[in-house]
């Protein structure tokens, strides 16, 4: 499964300055361990132990990912992932 | 419709069928026109309830100084609950919001402190918590974590929803404070237990998110993930798209934040339509347009008006 995932601002130091990256994966969990891989470092800026970061929100084709099974939510060939800091509204 | 006063006619807005919109005669959309509030959006019930809770704590006297963090409509809300009152109002507003919220804050008397785009809100909640450090007698009803805030809608938003559409399968709403999700949300959990919950959260320009590290990031203390069903993300050009679609079928003249909600709705109503179940779709209308014709939005084709909401908190 290859999908394009959007990296933030804050985390394209880590990119070479790539917005838009591949990486490959059946699950957000797997897809980030891909990314990991290419861009040491930037796995451990958006999980810990306990699972996301709080500050962190991801997005596969735009639904939160919080909402469906978090790190196991499965991806398939085209999807989008658009990781964001929290921010606020209002 | 007679009331004592203009502040006592927040609420009470009309929910309006969109037979245009809707996909089917067995999945039908409803707007709740927030915008037709005394100062024109949803946030005047927050901004009344949250007055009215620092009078009852006994925090605000004749003069009291009110401090809020804002990207525009609370503060504007505020400033008009504030001067009836007998308040002063400060606001601490990102400078990448548009003219006519600084024009609005003025009128009504509020004095405006900008805070840097680079970080939009964020930016103003910290600036916002630094001033009422400095200045200990200024009252910040911070609408991030004041239950004032989602409690005006459990009280009334919720129950009028609920009375206009007893059918109700669906509640959309933008997510900012998260108060109109979280007291709307409860309430008609509460007695419609299959309801479903459901956020429209906007997606800003890069500029919105320039944190210097990912902890600077901000979760409203109000949030309960638990209210929710889902959470979609909307970028501006379907933000933009929608508030055009809305104003030419239905005629609806609403803010870019409403055609956020919109497109979130429309996306729910698609899966309830290929599912073949019944639904009622309520949604927010959160302000008219009005404070937005400046920026371009209506104007020219879809790129140009994307291009001009880039790096503008728009919601």
């Amino acid at each position: 499964m290859s999908v394009e995932v959007r990296v933030p601002t804050i985390l394209r130091p880590l990119t070479g300055g790539e917005k838009i990256v591949q990486a490959q994966g059946a699950t957000l969990e797997a897809v980030i361990k891909d990314l990991d891989a290419s861009y040491p470092g930037i796995g451990e800026r958006l999980v810990d132990d306990s699972g996301l970061r709080r500050f962190v929100n991801v997005y596969v084709n735009d639904e939160d990912v919080r909402f469906m099974d978090s790190l196991q939510t499965p991806v398939q060939d085209g999807d989008s992932v658009t990781i964001l800091p929290a921010v606020a509204g209002g | 419709m007679r009331f004592a006063s203009l502040l006592d006619s927040v609420g009470h807005t009309p929910l309006v069928g969109l037979p245009s919109l809707s996909p089917s005669e067995q999945v039908r959309l409803w707007a709740k026109l927030e915008d037709e509030n005394p100062t024109g959006s949803v946030k005047d019930r927050a901004a009344l309830a949250m007055v009215e809770q620092a009078e009852a704590d006994g925090l605000l006297q004749p003069g009291s100084v009110l401090l809020e963090p804002t990207s525009g409509n609370t503060g504007i809300s505020l400033a008009m609950v504030a001067r009836q009152r007998g308040y002063r109002l400060v606001c601490v507003m990102p400078e990448n919001t548009s003219a006519e919220r600084r024009q609005l804050l003025s009128m009504w008397g509020a004095e405006v402190i900008s805070s840097p785009a680079a970080g939009g809100s964020n930016e103003a909640v910290r600036v916002a918590k630094a001033l009422a450090q400095e200045h200990p007698d200024w009252v910040m009803l911070y609408q991030y974590g004041n239950q004032a805030n989602a409690l005006a809608h459990y009280q009334t938003t919720g129950p009028e929803l609920l009375a206009d559409l007893p059918t109700i399968t669906h509640f959309v709403a933008g997510l900012g404070t998260t108060g109109t999700l979280m007291g709307t949300g409860r309430y008609l959990r509460e007695h419609k237990p299959d309801v479903q919950v459901i956020a429209a959260e906007p997606r800003y320009g890069e500029l919105v998110y320039g944190l210097r590290n990912l902890d600077e990031g901000f979760v409203p203390e109000l949030y309960d993930e638990s209210v929710l069903t889902t959470r979609f993300s909307v970028g501006a050009r379907d933000a933009i798209r929608r508030t055009r679609e809305l104003l030419l079928t239905e005629g609806i003249f609403a803010g870019p934040s409403t055609g956020g909600i919109l497109h979130a709705a429309l996306g729910v109503a698609r899966k309830a339509q290929q599912a073949g179940q019944e639904a009622d779709i309520a949604f927010i209308v959160c302000d008219g347009g009005w404070k937005y014709l400046s920026t371009g939005l209506y104007e020219g084709t879809l790129d140009d008006a994307e291009q001009a909401l880039e790096g503008q908190l728009w919601a």
